[in-house]
């Protein structure tokens, strides 16, 4: 793995009204790295996402990402360039065919660019992507409409989303809420071997136990504020984050289990 | 003596043609062919004979129709991609000024100003709109609703362009069969072409739009650019329809941006049903006709027809078009169990 810096976050900050949402947050992520970001309800997790993809507009700060200043730029140039998310409440087509999802992110020019200009065939991309996600596709669950699909399904559809995008930066937006044990257990294996192969990953989550086990680095946010950033354990150690987030009393989930 | 108990099941045609998607059909008899042609070939061929058999005020009918229609296929295209538009007469106006121009002052031949005026005028109204294609929802159709009454008032303020009297004298089709075919042809074309445009993945792209636009920005895909294109096709679609009645009726005056032209195309979409090129086009086909039946009825036609279009959107929300679809689905024929 080379120790190349795939984003670096300086200072970025927004604000809505007078309401500090995010701020004056520092970070840097080098290429395959694995980042947990973790905080109470209205941390400004979500809206750190939007500030990197280009949904939100930051107030202050820089994002630099592949050595280009993003600041401020347009979601669709910043997808272009490699950043894909997924979204906190799932946002996909309902009404088309699940694999007829995945041929929206195959018709952006990043895709058309690495794929050499090949145009045809998008549906078999589209059905071999979903089947790596469990939609077998001996089944009829990826041409079933996606509106019909269950919850877990459409988690995973919108991740298949992210990566049909051919992302080089993957930010998981709370992808595990809702779902259930069984679902995360069938997900998490998957993240875990993309994240082996080489995608830098940010994962924002409240479910820790599951989170700790793929992480290598946990941020911690409070209010729009970093209050703590280190491997999973260091990070669990630190009273601040304890106060903040756990309480004191709160029984901590504790390293890579066995 | 016992007769042999012959099983029967009855097969809906439709399950056994449609192969898993709306696109893949598989075809086993002639009778599978008849079921996918007929509901396509019938109803153009009618269009396309009617003429040869009805003339003067009736082809008249038909050609206002085509008009229409075109008018209600570029609606159903922009509706498609989340554009809300009440402004197809600004489209169609622009196409017919344009159209008019260039016969009266440049001297141009048919086959030139039609052409140039239908891309024109679809440039140009993209280009007009392109500053609000962020605008979603009402405020996208409020400026749309705007624009044919600017262009109206510039015209009409400035005297340019003929001023109040419009146009007149310009040059006719040069048979009216060319007239009536030409109008025919294109409304097919039209309806057929932005059928499999929006089946491809470019349509995909832009129905997606519709569906969730942040999705399809995270996705790496402009919805900016893409919402222009889309009004390019519309708008040249529309400003043919100009173009076409411009020479149709050897004039181009104010009345080319009257609301009208807005709002007979979004009462047959609505009428034959949103969300599919085909009640667009049908929806065109029954009310132009229907309003020119009423006219025995004098001064409660306006009335009656408003009656009868509140009437068909309660009595079937989903369109004529769904309607009949679903029915024509759910054709069985009986087979033979062995």
């Amino acid at each position: 793995m080379s120790a190349e810096t795939l984003l670096k976050v300086e200072g970025l900050g927004k604000s809505f009204g007078g309401v500090m949402a995010v701020s004056n947050v520092d970070f840097e992520l080098k290429r395959g790295d694995f980042l947990g970001v973790i905080g109470p309800n209205g941390a400004g997790k979500t809206t750190l996402v939007n500030l990197i993809t280009g949904f939100v507009k930051p107030s202050r700060g820089k994002v630099i990402f592949n050595g280009k200043d993003i600041t401020g730029r347009k979601p669709y140039d910043i997808a272009n360039m490699g950043v894909a998310r997924t979204f906190q409440m799932v946002r996909l087509f309902h009404n088309m065919p699940a694999y007829k999802n995945l041929i929206i992110p195959l018709c952006s020019q990043r895709v058309r660019k690495l794929r050499g200009g090949k145009y045809g065939e998008r549906d078999d991309v589209a059905i071999d992507l979903l089947d790596d996600m469990g939609f077998e596709r001996t089944s009829n669950v990826p041409y079933k409409t996606a509106g019909s699909l269950p919850h877990g399904y459409l988690k995973r559809l919108d991740l298949a989303r992210a990566l049909a995008l051919r992302p080089d930066l993957l930010i998981l937006d709370e992808l595990f809420s809702g779902m259930s044990m069984a679902e995360v257990a069938g997900v998490l294996p998957i993240i875990e071997k993309l994240n082996t192969q080489g995608l830098t990953t940010i994962m924002i989550e409240h479910r820790l136990r599951e989170l700790f086990r793929v992480v290598d680095r946990v941020m911690v946010l409070n209010f729009g504020v970093k209050i703590a950033e280190g491997s999973p354990d260091q990070v669990m150690d630190s009273d601040e984050v304890k106060k903040a987030y756990l309480g004191v009393d709160v029984e901590i989930p504790r390293g890579k289990p066995a | 003596m016992q007769e042999a108990e012959v099983k029967v099941r009855k097969r809906r045609l439709e399950r056994a043609i449609k192969a898993r998607t709306d696109t893949v059909f598989v075809i086993a008899s002639p009778g599978d062919i008849l079921y996918v042609l007929a509901p396509r070939v019938v109803p153009m061929a009618i269009l396309l004979l009617l003429p040869l058999f009805v003339g003067g005020y009736h082809s008249k009918v038909i050609v206002h129709a085509c008009v229409v229609g075109l008018l209600a296929l570029s609606w159903e295209l922009l509706a498609s991609c989340g554009l809300f538009s009440l402004g197809q007469s600004l489209f169609f106006g622009v196409g017919a000024y344009m159209a008019g121009a260039m016969d009266k002052y440049l001297h141009l031949p048919i086959w030139v100003t039609i052409p140039v005026a239908t891309l024109g005028g679809g440039a140009l109204c993209a280009l007009l709109l392109a500053p609000v294609v962020r605008l979603r929802g009402v405020y996208f159709a409020m400026v749309t609703l705007m624009l044919p009454i600017l262009f109206k008032q510039i015209i009409e303020a400035w005297g340019i362009l003929g001023g109040t009297h419009g146009l007149s004298g310009l040059t006719a089709f040069p048979n009216e069969w060319l007239d009536k075919y030409l109008i025919i042809v294109a409304f097919i074309t039209v309806l057929f072409g932005l059928r499999s445009l929006i089946t491809s993945d470019y349509g995909l792209v832009l129905k997606a739009i519709a569906d969730d636009d942040r999705a399809v920005m995270s996705a790496g895909i402009n919805i900016y650019s893409r919402k222009v294109q889309a009004l390019f096709i519309a708008a040249s679609v529309a400003s043919f329809a100009g173009a076409f009645i411009t020479h149709h009726y050897q004039f181009a005056g104010f009345s080319v941006f009257a609301l009208d032209w807005a709002i007979l195309p979004l009462a047959a979409a609505a009428v034959g049903g949103t969300g599919s090129f085909a009640g667009a086009a049908l929806g065109s086909m029954i009310l132009v006709p229907l309003s020119e039946a009423l006219r025995a009825m004098g001064g409660l036609r306006m009335a009656i027809y408003c009656a009868i279009l509140v009437f068909a959107v309660l009595a079937l929300p989903e369109g004529i078009f769904r309607f009949l679809e679903r029915k024509y689905q759910e054709f069985e024929t009986v087979i033979e169990v062995k």
